[in-house]
């Protein structure tokens, strides 16, 4: 075996390094070290996240399963910076029961292995390397979901998870049986000279997207997303909305762009359809959401539609849109699921009336809470408002209109609903059971502050669109 | 640092101070100085450009253009000409006196308000398309807020109402905006380049539509206007001052400045379907007003009217009717702003709106009623005030058109102006003499010290137009020499 070609994946063996060191620490640190392990852990992916942005690595190792380029180790360190500040604020709900407490350990480790299969993900260069690092990133994950196993609702939606997840697995492993059949190969490289429109290769394409769909939960395979959304414990439901949801955006582009190529009518014409359907779906079931974190599910769902359209931009204008809608999106999803995070740990509701008068009681929460939302909807001067200028910009110049109409008459439904909250927290009056002063730890303060200043920020400089249109 | 450019960074330093203050005096003093630099910098502004504008030819002047986002050329590009001089020049003062109208404000307030100022003045100043969107949905979105929170009567309801039409609008203005990008041929946003270069007239006929209907939404076009009287009688005082006396120019002006600047040939072909709407608007607006018993209501269908003539003098598309829509502009502006003061005023203590509940306020404040007196003949159009100056201008030049249809049209729309005299008369009438109807009123107060400050202000500026038209008229005909160049080419 040659080791050198773990030289060319020097964010996974990254990785890697911090799971084996927090599982050690884990096993073996006893009582009085256990408390140190929340910022053992965040100081090692934070130092973990800030190298990423310091290495390069170019070209392909085990023999074409592996493809690394500029755009991917980005894409890493985008889901890294996400999984950091999830890891800054779950601390607190981890702290808040003695069941949870004595098994911190694990979420962490969870979280980092369940990290390394969506590398592998966007990495892959293989379908079958493809395959097993999706399902490396779906287990660990239904194991988060299920992590409060006392709660039945957090169970619930752990069984949930695992039962969509195979399912999905198993259409795309279908899709995939086909591929291979028509063609005789799994390389990506390969398979982007031998697809044809051929009746086989479609079938097979179509499972697999399907497949993939699921995972983004994609219109019409998002009947999922609610129940888990709504029972994992928060940090794990922004993990779903942002990590997850981010990684298989990135792989289904890669795909599509490197594997799919020839077909790119077919897939262009189903993306049209689809990312219109989510955005519409989404938005008009978020409308009567109650529950803030189901609300926050139909949100991310027709955001996932967003990005769709981003993907349809095409090679050159598409994939900086894309990627740079992610990253935006990560600052505005989490930092409206930190001040989730806050409220629910203090008050234990999730219901959206809890939101109400939260300036009064909590006017930075409130702060960063309508920074977040504002950003989501798309309204300037935050950062949102640029993501999807360029979304727009990369779909108009294809001369999709009409699509770019649709897409921004679903902005102002959008606005609608993100609003609501807004009005909730500072147009109505705090109802009977206020949720009071709410005290939020350091950890989750710093990411919240992160957060928002990035969302301030990313939109007004445009050093960091610069910087993803130049990889 | 560009002229221009302070425009936009007094009013975010102002934000940042506000911070930072303690107590009310503090936010006062951050808000009256603000506004008051605001208002010295546009006079010097205005000064410095008549000043340049004799030397040299060039259509804008004070230009400055940052790279912003290089991949897609975009920059952040500002200069004036002669019309988005005077328009700062009324929003620095509706927002000058709008800070002595909201006296009393907590510090949120003048937040939001301040975020709106940034909106309002970078939309004149951008000659960038991305850069003006930009700044226009930066005051739009305050105005939620400020009204759902500060509002009164049905204000939630109005709130969400006025965002989503206004966001509704900007959903068209945004894809007409990217459909003159990629059709231009020329991958820039700046405006002034982009009107040298012709946008295939195939394009115009579907984005010309979008972009005017778009910003008219924001100018209360036809069927677009009904945020505006929910929008503007449950907003506190000072947002209906901004909101009607600026805001509602950040339409007029784009339609002029993009649908008509960049898409002249559309804009000639397609006018007469926008002229029956703007049409509507006027005559509609007015009869609307003279049915209505809220002061407010009254006065926000009197804009709905008055801001129609605007869009409706810019479609006839000739030098002496676009003349008149600008001078409108400012017209409606000082005075729709003068009236909100004055009713926020007489509101503030009569604590009722319905003109039958109200009588004989002469005689309980003289001074807010003889300002109102002045509006109301401001409105009506009296000789000597602003009023008249512009709807003189505008129908002159609308009649100069000689064909049957737009003479009809301009006939019709005169018409509103004997409506007008009608619920202002009936307004005044009802509310200022007679006797006293409510005897608790006869122990209100007159107006207070910054009350009184911000309703001289708006007269001296009703009165310096109705006085010295020509200076007004002069600059903004001379800026209007590039359109009519494009226009006449036809």
């Amino acid at each position: 075996m040659d080791f050198s070609n773990f030289l060319k994946m020097p964010q996974e063996t990254g990785l890697i390094a911090v799971f084996l060191i927090l599982v050690i620490y884990d096993i073996f640190g006893g009582e009085r070290s256990m408390k140190r392990f929340r910022p053992v852990a965040c100081i090692l992916f934070g130092i973990h996240t800030v190298a990423g942005f310091f290495v390069s690595s170019e070209g392909t190792a085990f023999g074409g399963m592996y493809i690394s380029s500029a755009m991917t180790v980005m894409m890493k360190n985008i889901l890294n910076t996400a999984t950091c500040f999830i890891l800054m604020q779950s601390g607190q709900w981890l702290k808040s029961e003695p069941a949870l407490k004595q098994r911190e350990g694990e979420f962490y480790t969870l979280m980092s292995i369940t990290l390394l299969g969506m590398y592998m993900m966007i990495s892959a260069g293989n379908f079958m390397m493809l395959y097993i690092s999706i399902e490396m990133a779906a287990l660990p994950v239904a194991c988060l979901a299920a992590y409060n196993k006392y709660r039945e609702r957090s169970a619930e939606a752990g069984a949930k998870f695992i039962l969509i997840s195979a399912l999905s697995s198993g259409i795309m492993m279908f899709g995939l049986s086909y591929l291979y059949g028509a063609m005789g190969t799994l390389y990506f490289s390969d398979l982007s000279t031998l697809v044809s429109s051929s009746p086989m290769t479609l079938l097979g394409f179509a499972f697999f997207f399907a497949g993939l769909a699921f995972k983004i939960s994609l219109v019409p395979f998002h009947l999922w997303t609610a129940d888990v959304y709504e029972g994992a414990p928060v940090g794990v439901t922004a993990y779903l909305s942002v990590v997850s949801k981010g990684a298989a955006c990135f792989t289904l582009m890669f795909t599509l762009y490197r594997v799919f190529g020839n077909i790119e009518v077919v897939w262009y014409h189903i993306l049209w359809g689809l990312s219109i359907a989510t955005i519409i779906i989404g938005n008009l079931f978020a409308i009567r959401q109650k529950d803030i974190k189901r609300f926050f599910a139909f949100s991310s769902i027709s955001q996932a539609g967003y990005i769709m359209l981003g993907i349809m931009g095409g090679p050159e204008q598409g994939i900086t849109a894309t990627v740079y809608y992610v990253l935006v999106y990560l600052f505005s999803n989490l930092a409206a699921f930190g001040v989730i995070t806050s409220v629910e740990n203090h008050s234990g509701r999730t219901d959206i009336a809890a939101y109400n008068g939260l300036y009064k009681s909590n006017p930075k929460l409130a702060f960063v809470m309508m920074v977040a939302v504002f950003s989501l909807a798309g309204i300037p001067p935050f950062a949102g408002f640029v993501s999807k200028f360029f979304i727009f910009a990369a779909v108009a110049a294809k001369g999709e209109y009409l699509l770019v109409f649709i897409a921004l008459a679903n902005t102002v439904v959008s606005l609608y609903y993100y609003l609501l909250i807004v009005k909730a927290m500072f147009i109505n009056q705090a109802d009977g059971q206020a949720v009071g002063r709410i005290r939020t730890d350091n950890y989750n303060k710093i990411s919240l502050a992160l957060c928002t200043v990035a969302i301030l920020m990313a939109g007004l400089v445009s050093g960091i669109y610069g910087y993803i249109n130049e990889i | 640092m560009n002229i221009l450019s302070l425009f936009v960074a007094v009013p975010v330093l102002m934000l940042l101070l506000l911070f930072i203050c303690r107590n009310m005096k503090q936010i006062r003093t951050v808000m009256v100085a603000g506004s008051s630099a605001l208002m010295v910098l546009a006079a010097v502004l205005a000064v410095m450009f008549v000043h340049e504008r004799a030397l040299s030819g060039s259509e804008m002047l004070f230009t400055d253009s940052i790279v912003w986002y290089r991949s897609l050329n975009i920059h952040y590009a500002v200069g004036v000409d002669g019309i988005s001089v005077l328009m700062i020049a009324l929003s620095a003062i509706i927002v000058f006196t709008g800070v002595f109208s909201s006296w009393n404000m907590p510090r949120e307030y003048f937040m939001w308000y301040c975020l709106l100022t940034v909106g309002v003045f970078g939309f004149f100043i951008s000659l960038d398309l991305f850069t003006m969107f930009l700044f226009y949905e930066v005051a739009l979105i305050p105005m939620y807020l400020l009204i759902g929170v500060w509002g009164t009567g049905r204000k939630e309801y109005s709130a969400m109402k006025l965002t989503l039409m206004l966001m509704a609008g900007s959903a068209f203005l945004l894809t007409g905006i990217l459909g003159i990008y990629f059709t231009s041929g020329h991958a820039s946003m700046n405006i002034v380049e982009l009107a040298d270069m012709a946008i295939p007239v195939s394009h115009q006929y579907w984005i010309f539509p979008l972009t005017f209907v778009g910003f008219g939404v924001l100018g209360a076009l036809f069927p677009f206007h009904t945020w505006s009287p929910d929008g503007h009688a449950s907003a506190p005082t000072a947002v209906s001052m901004l909101h009607a006396g600026v805001l509602m120019k950040l339409g007029g002006y784009g339609c002029f400045r993009v649908a008509i600047y960049l898409m002249p040939e559309a804009a000639h072909d397609l006018s007469w379907i926008f002229l029956i709407l703007t049409g509507i608007s006027v005559v509609y607006g007015a009869f609307s007003a003279v049915v209505q018993t809220d002061l407010k209501y009254i006065n926000a269908y009197s804009s709905v009217s008055h801001c129609g003539l605007v869009l409706f003098a810019i479609l006839m598309l000739n030098r002496t009717a676009m003349t008149g829509a600008v001078l409108q502009m400012l017209s409606h502006g000082l005075m729709t702003a003068l009236f909100f003061a004055l009713i926020g005023l007489i509101y503030g203590r009569t604590h009722t709106r319905d003109i039958r509940e109200m009588g004989g306020l002469m005689r309980v404040m003289p001074f807010a009623s003889v300002c109102y007196v002045i509006a109301g003949l401001a409105s009506l159009g009296l000789p000597g005030l602003s009023g008249f100056v512009a709807e003189m201008t505008v129908f002159v030049g609308s009649f100069e058109h000689a064909d049957l249809f737009r003479r009809i049209l301009t006939v019709v729309a005169t018409c509103s102006i004997v409506i007008t005299a009608v619920y202002i008369l009936r307004t005044v009438g009802k509310i200022l003499y007679g006797p006293v109807i409510n005897e608790h009123h006869l122990s209100l107060s007159d107006a207070s010290w910054y009350e009184k400050v911000s309703v001289v202000v708006l007269i001296a500026g009703i009165v310096f137009i109705g006085i010295m038209p020509s200076i007004a008229s002069g600059i903004i005909s001379d800026s209007l020499a590039p359109v009519i160049k494009y226009l006449s080419l036809l």
